[in-house]
């Protein structure tokens, strides 16, 4: 059990930079997901951890103990690889004790935590087997018993899930999250699936070009987004992006193409966002509504053509398009008369607006929450991180 | 002996004289270029014809046989029959007259020139594949780790391109013998005398280095083969295996040992056999260096000394039955093993 911190870390290859200023405290117990669209430098910053990579510059910690120096096996981390890596020349009990057995462990201690893993696992009848003889699911699990038999103070995960079936991929999430409530050790798990990262994270570092995004808990991550990118990858559907322009006398106005959504002076000041000025509009699918339900009353129609219905039974997805531009909608089953072609009127919740700058791409504005709140919580995390 | 520059200047000069090249052999090359093609459509239409022409339940029985006929009678005529020549000859006395049953073997067997050559046979036997694989494992797995590899490789592999004549005449040289009291031109005395300071030594008649001297050129000539297979081998590890292996502990050595070693064993074993083989087959680089001389001599340049210069049919047959006693086994081994690889796949 220990604390995972990056400080100032960079992974250069030659002329290219992969990883830029990595800060990030990671605290023990914590289970960490580092998210990002492929070449995002999730895995490299994985793998430095691991000690696989070298650090290009800036220093990784474990504990109060600065890694950079020191030899994968000495790091006292166990590792789950994408494609389980099992040794193919040895039975699952080998391949469960090898790394026990190179530590010069006592037999019956080997024994006993073999088992004790495989108990847990299920592999139990599959231990004199080789992963030849195993299906997929007992692939993953053999692999991810070769980390816990090892007792690590660090547990390292590189995409365990992404070679799995839909349904195994679920339960399988679900098993490792009981693990690390019942083995109580710093998880740093490394996926491209937002969903995964949603569902596993305690808190979530998104990454994109090598360069840290955000890293906070995932109901921050999705209410108050710092930048244009992280709105854009956390949540699916994705949020819906709109070009629109400040504007109107007394109330504020946003006017987009074929809309105007009124919103309160308060959140344009809060956003910085002067009258005349072009901003990026962010909604949620499940903030455009169909006006037909109660509650809705109060909020300004606007016109819309459907192009194509997606029922999920629980809830359908509807994209509409509005002024030429296609969007998602998430709605609830009494919407499920909406057919494609039709012309239905929607509205959209001004209070659920995100706002940001069109150069810079950063945030002025989330869900409403007070505007300085974003670069405060930014610079908090830069704190956290010093 | 006059060395490697007589040798040289005894061969001769390369001429071709166009002329009489064409004219002479344009009959055989139209009916190489025509003929033997023709032939082989006329065989496969014929055949097809004809079996057309039999009850359509029988065809599918029937026509794999026309498709393997060709090549089961060129075997039969070329390979199982001599064989059975040669195993019927060992049982004959020299003339082929008089049948002797398994006299020829223990005359030969207790013959003691036979049982030096049996000697230099089981040498071959063990050092040639061993060192082979040693060296070829060892550069395979340095090669994976430098940046020049394909160069590298490409330099190791290359005496494989070299007839073993060839071979053997560039290993005159380096094993080349001169007088103490002159220079030595040979690379391996003038180290062993201007660096070591140590008395040169004739290394291709000196009965106790020469056989090693022998086996070490083929060595040299077969190290880039099993190099590059080894390679190959090596390769298909996945790197995330050795990583793995990595964090859970494991140095390079133990990783070597515990995981590369055990994952290649099966290509050692194919390319350790094919060596035993190539062993026991060993024939050019003897027949070039010492004409089987200076108690150098094994089976196979025997067999052809007793067949060619002696016209000994029988020991002739003789020995090639007790080669081919000795590679069967080998051969059967490695099949089995190859066949194991290709089903790990």
């Amino acid at each position: 059990m220990a604390s995972v911190t990056y400080e100032h870390v960079y992974k250069r290859y030659p002329g290219n930079t992969v990883i830029t200023d990595m800060n990030a405290e990671i605290k023990d117990k914590e289970f960490v997901v580092l998210v990002g669209p492929s070449g995002s430098g999730k895995s490299t910053a994985l793998r430095m951890l691991a000690g696989l990579e070298e650090i290009s510059d800036g220093s990784v910690k474990i504990g109060d103990r600065v890694v950079n120096d020191v030899a994968p096996k000495d790091r006292d981390i166990a590792m789950v690889f994408q494609s389980y890596a099992l040794y193919p020349h040895m039975t699952v009990y080998d391949n469960l004790s090898f790394g026990l057995k190179l530590r010069k462990t006592p037999k019956s201690e080997i024994d006993k935590r073999v088992r004790d893993a495989a108990q847990i696992l299920g592999l139990e009848p599959f231990l004199d087997r080789k992963p030849k003889a195993l299906s997929g699911g007992q692939r993953q699990r053999v692999a991810l018993g070769r980390a816990i038999v090892r007792q690590p103070q660090v547990f390292l995960m590189d995409e365990p899930l992404s070679n799995l079936d839909a349904k195994l991929r679920v339960q399988t999430r679900v098993q490792i999250l009981k693990l690390h409530q019942r083995l109580q050790t710093t998880f740093i798990y490394v996926t491209h699936d937002q969903v995964e990262a949603m569902t596993m994270g305690d808190r979530i570092v998104v990454l994109n070009n090598g360069i840290v995004q955000q890293f906070d808990t995932p109901q921050t991550l999705y209410e108050h987004p710092v930048n244009l990118f992280v709105a854009g990858f956390i949540g699916s559907p994705a949020m819906n992006f709109l070009t629109v322009k400040v504007g109107g006398d007394g109330q504020a106005i946003l006017t987009g193409e074929g809309f105007q959504i009124p919103v309160e002076d308060r959140i344009l000041s809060e956003a910085g966002a002067s009258r005349g000025q072009e901003v990026i509009m962010g909604v949620r699918p499940e903030d455009i509504k169909d006006v037909r339900f109660p509650g809705r009353d109060g909020l300004p129609k606007i016109n819309s053509k459907v192009e194509v219905v997606e029922s999920m039974g629980s809830e359908i997805f509807v994209y509409l398009t509005i002024g030429g531009k296609t969007l998602t909608s998430r709605m609830d089953p009494r919407s499920s008369d909406i057919e494609p072609g039709q012309n239905v009127q929607v509205a959209i919740d001004s209070h659920h607006l995100h706002l940001f700058d069109p150069k810079s791409e950063k945030a002025l504005v989330s869900r409403g929450a007070p505007a300085a709140a974003v670069p405060a919580i930014a610079e908090a995390q830069a704190q956290q991180v010093r | 002996m006059d060395g490697s520059l007589g040798l040289i200047a005894r061969m001769p000069v390369l001429q071709v004289d166009w002329g009489t090249l064409v004219s002479v052999n344009l009959p055989t090359l139209l009916f190489v270029v025509v003929g033997v093609p023709l032939a082989l459509v006329g065989y496969i239409v014929g055949a097809d014809v004809l079996v057309r022409q039999l009850p359509k339940r029988s065809q599918p029985s029937v026509r794999p046989w026309v498709w393997v006929g060709p090549a089961i009678i060129f075997v039969g005529v070329i390979l199982v029959y001599p064989m059975v020549g040669t195993i019927v000859r060992s049982l004959f006395d020299r003339h082929g007259s008089t049948f002797v049953g398994l006299g020829n073997f223990t005359r030969l067997l207790t013959d003691g020139g036979i049982l030096i050559v049996l000697r230099n046979n089981l040498l071959w036997l063990i050092l040639y594949p061993g060192l082979v694989l040693l060296f070829g494992l060892l550069l395979a797995v340095l090669a994976d780790r430098v940046r020049y590899e394909k160069t590298v490789k490409t330099l190791i592999f290359m005496p494989l391109a070299i007839s073993f004549v060839a071979m053997a005449i560039i290993w005159q040289f380096v094993y080349y013998y001169k007088d103490p009291s002159e220079p030595q031109t040979g690379i391996v005395n003038a180290v062993l005398v201007n660096i070591f300071h140590g008395q040169p030594i004739t290394w291709i008649q000196d009965t106790r280095f020469n056989n090693f001297a022998l086996i070490l050129i083929g060595v040299w000539g077969a190290t880039g083969f099993a190099m590059v297979i080894l390679s190959a081998a090596l390769k298909g590890i996945p790197a995330e295996l050795l990583e793995a292996a990595r964090v859970d502990g494991a140095n390079e050595i133990t990783i070597f040992r515990r995981v590369i070693l055990p994952l290649m064993m099966p290509t050692i074993v194919v390319v350790g056999t094919t060596m035993v083989i190539f062993a026991l087959k060993a024939f050019d680089v003897v027949y070039v260096m010492t004409a089987g001389n200076y108690n150098t001599d094994i089976l196979a340049r025997r067999m052809y000394d007793e067949l060619y210069s002696a016209g000994n049919n029988a020991n002739a047959s003789t020995l090639a039955v007790i080669l081919l006693l000795a590679v069967v086994p080998v051969l059967i081994f490695n099949l089995r093993q190859f066949r194991a690889v290709e089903e790990r796949r």
